[in-house]
């Protein structure tokens, strides 16, 4: 229950146009709100429970990506937000673009659009949220 | 006894209090943006997901000194309810604050260094102002007692304002409020991301939100003493000191570690030890 009512989220911007990490940024100002529930903007993975995010992965960001989704504690999710961290987007077939976010990490949930909108951001970590739960299900089931 | 049941209650419900306390302070913070806010419980929701969330510790050190943090500041704030000697208090309460710097040096992060620093700044910009202000409740009350300083009626803010806007200073840093957020925040606007809790999380971080909700209460019960001849007008002075240290979070940036420093050494000299200083030269007692 606890950990559905505390989501604090990391962002990270592998190649994007930043026109997503506004939408992203969009999400915390007046009209959308996002810390009505409990949404913390981190900016340190070890804080944080959801990553988010937003580009391509390309040869340069791949270890970036990696390194911080280690550092991340279990439970832990994975967001794409927008086509290019979906599958790449227009740049799939660029020769130093090597596709979406899920190339490199388990992605959890997917937030296509280009940009995509602050209300499907929400609405992706609202989903997150909801494997976030299964997530630890799994792990104490397991224990 | 007498001395027991103020200490204990406050060992029990700080915690609770000071998460209430966290929890307006967030809605309070989200009208001044005119945003809607989080709800009232949320820190209690934040740090029940952070103990979940089980040992990410990087090392084996961070959790224990973590508990020593929260244990002195318990214990500080025990002493200084409890009727206990304020200068005793400020000690021990300093003795917490160095517990959460050593478990933050404890760890390999050049973040968690720089943030361990700045809270060393903070340490000793707030020191010399909490000292003054415990002399000078002595000169004005003739005690270090919680109980016999509000017990004597001496009304502490009308002989020493100067002390008291100087701890309004100190107390910014304190409850880690803009400008002086310098070594952690609770905003996610800082250059030094989350600074001295950079490599803490979890279970450990946990701990430290609880301990910054001790170390509130007992701040605010400091306050509470410069207003303790009438308790209604005591309360309304914490709830409005508190309102106007949220307002200046949400209406100042951050300043650098230099300007904070000199800045809070200076008004303390001139505001704090000009207060002293006018008490002698006034006379009375």
């Amino acid at each position: 229950m606890s950990l559905k009512k505390s989501p604090w989220l990391l962002h990270y911007d592998g190649s994007s146009c930043n026109g997503c990490d506004i939408e992203v940024l969009a999400c915390l100002t007046p009209l959308y709100d996002a810390e009505r529930f409990g949404v913390i903007n981190t900016g340190n993975p070890r804080h944080a429970d959801l990553l988010l995010l937003t580009g391509s992965i390309n040869h340069q960001n791949e270890e970036v990506v990696r390194n911080l989704y280690a550092q991340m504690p279990e439970p832990k999710v994975v967001l794409a937000v927008g086509i290019c961290a979906t599958s790449g987007g227009v740049f799939a077939d660029c020769y130093n673009v090597k596709g979406g976010a899920d190339k490199v990490l388990p992605v959890d949930v997917y937030v296509p659009g280009c940009a995509a909108r602050p209300e499907a951001i929400i609405d992706g970590i609202v989903r997150a949220l909801g494997v976030l739960e299964q997530k630890r299900a799994a792990a104490e089931a397991k224990k | 006894m007498e001395k027991l049941m103020p200490a204990l209650a406050y060992a029990l419900l700080a915690p609770l209090a000071g998460g209430l306390l966290a929890g307006a302070d967030r809605i309070v913070s989200a009208r001044m943006q005119r945003r809607v806010g989080p709800p009232l419980l949320q820190p209690f929701y934040d740090v029940a997901k952070l103990f979940s969330k089980g040992d990410v510790e990087v090392n084996s050190l961070q959790y224990p000194l973590a508990l020593c943090h929260l244990l002195f500041m318990a214990l500080a704030g025990a002493l200084f309810f409890g009727g206990g000697d304020i200068l005793l208090v400020i000690f021990v309460f300093t003795v917490a604050a160095l517990f959460l710097v050593a478990a933050a040096f404890s760890s390999a992060s050049p973040y968690s260094f720089v943030g361990a620093e700045r809270e060393l700044i903070i340490i000793l910009a707030a020191e010399p102002a909490l000292l003054i202000a415990a002399a000078a409740i002595y000169k004005v009350s003739g005690s270090l007692n919680f109980h016999a300083v509000a017990a004597s009626g001496a009304p502490l803010i009308k002989q020493l304002p100067g002390v008291f806007l100087c701890l309004f200073y100190v107390l910014t840093m304190k409850l880690r409020k803009s400008p002086f957020d310098l070594s952690y925040s609770h905003h996610a606007h800082q250059e030094i991301v989350k600074g001295i809790t950079t490599d803490l999380g979890g279970r450990t971080l946990a701990l430290i939100e609880i301990t910054h909700w001790y170390e509130n209460i007992l701040l605010l019960g400091l306050v509470y003493l410069f207003f303790a001849f009438s308790a209604p007008l005591a309360l309304a002075a914490v709830a409005l000191t508190y309102f106007l240290e949220v307002l200046a979070d949400n209406t100042n940036a951050r300043v650098r570690w230099q300007l904070a420093l000199s800045s809070t050494w200076t008004i303390t000299l001139l505001l704090a030890g000009g207060n002293l200083l006018a008490l002698y030269a006034l006379g009375g007692n």
